[in-house]
């Protein structure tokens, strides 16, 4: 399974097509990967297992999240202010 | 672009808009043939041509029933056929970020690196002779041709809409939204378009410019300009 996730992230080009996000609005899908992201690398220490498959999400919100969203919802979880479930 | 005094569409550079450009001439000679039937009768009436003692008309009322019925299902086919055809699953080979603000746009490209930029309008007392008054900007948005292209638009403080003619595309631009569009260039060129939804003083100013060029042309730009 580690293999296969080194291979897809190897292989990644773009963000792949969802069908949990098949319509025009791709809002949810940005803030969903972002939230996967964080509470897959929260889990992953929290156990000391290897955070790589956490890396697939982290490609796709960089993908699809604009940079300036990308950079508040850091500042807010730094600040403990995120409105998010991590 | 469009040329002054322009009255049809521009000429396609995306499948999409090669069909909903057949589609339109489909439709408009629908409405030609109609108009000229609709126009022949007029005149015939006007010249006292068409009478009739006719009270039992049911052979003719089912004509003109069903004919119509027939003419609308014409149009709705190929016009369902182009809305399912741009829903087509196709996975992009590229995602681009296209942000509104008041009143440039800006650019993400961030499937690998963090590659960012903005593009404003170059003022016609800054623009080169020759180069289109309004449309011309000074960090153009280059893609791979022929590829599919995600773009994902959204808007920093109001709303905006990004618009390429040639590209079939027009997506609005909304503050806290992320709108998903995508297109496939045909050929190499630059497409121009211009932000389509009111924003404030300098509405007119914000214009959009797609340059397709092959991938390695395209590998060369993006490796250059993120230096």
């Amino acid at each position: 399974m580690a293999e296969d996730i080194e291979a897809k992230l190897k292989r990644y080009k773009t963000a792949p097509f969802d069908s949990r996000f098949p319509n025009q609005n791709q809002t949810k899908n940005c803030w969903q990967n972002y939230l996967d992201f964080h509470r897959c690398q929260k889990a992953m220490a929290a156990k000391g297992a290897d955070a790589t498959p956490c890396q697939w999400y982290y490609r796709v919100y960089k993908s699809l999240c604009p940079t300036s969203w990308v950079t508040t919802w850091d500042e807010y979880r730094e600040e403990g202010i995120f409105p998010g479930k991590i | 672009m469009a040329n002054h005094s322009q009255l049809g569409f521009q000429d396609a550079s995306s499948p999409i808009m090669e069909e909903l450009v057949e589609f339109h001439d489909h439709a408009l000679m629908v409405a030609l043939t109609i108009c000229s039937l609709v126009l022949y009768l007029l005149t015939l009436m006007l010249m006292e041509k068409l009478s009739s003692n006719t009270v039992d008309a049911q052979e003719v009322e089912l004509i003109w029933t069903i004919l119509p019925a027939i003419v609308l299902i014409l149009l709705a086919l190929p016009s369902l056929q182009i809305l399912y055809m741009m829903d087509e699953i196709d996975e992009p080979d590229l995602t681009l970020k296209a942000i509104g603000h008041q009143w440039y746009w800006s650019y993400e490209y961030t499937d690998f690196k963090d590659l960012s930029f903005d593009s404003y309008m170059i003022p016609t007392t800054d623009l080169p002779l020759g180069h289109f008054r309004l449309l011309e900007v000074d960090h153009r948005v280059v893609i791979p041709m022929e590829s599919p292209i995600r773009m994902i638009i959204t808007a920093d403080d109001v709303l905006h809409s990004w618009a390429v003619p040639t590209l079939g595309v027009k997506t609005d631009a909304i503050p806290g939204r992320l709108n998903q569009t995508s297109f496939t260039t045909t050929r190499p060129g630059i497409f121009y378009g211009q932000c389509s939804e009111i924003c404030g003083a300098n509405h007119s100013f914000m214009p959009i410019v797609v340059e397709s060029t092959p991938l390695t042309y395209f590998e060369n730009w993006s490796s250059l300009i993120s230096s």
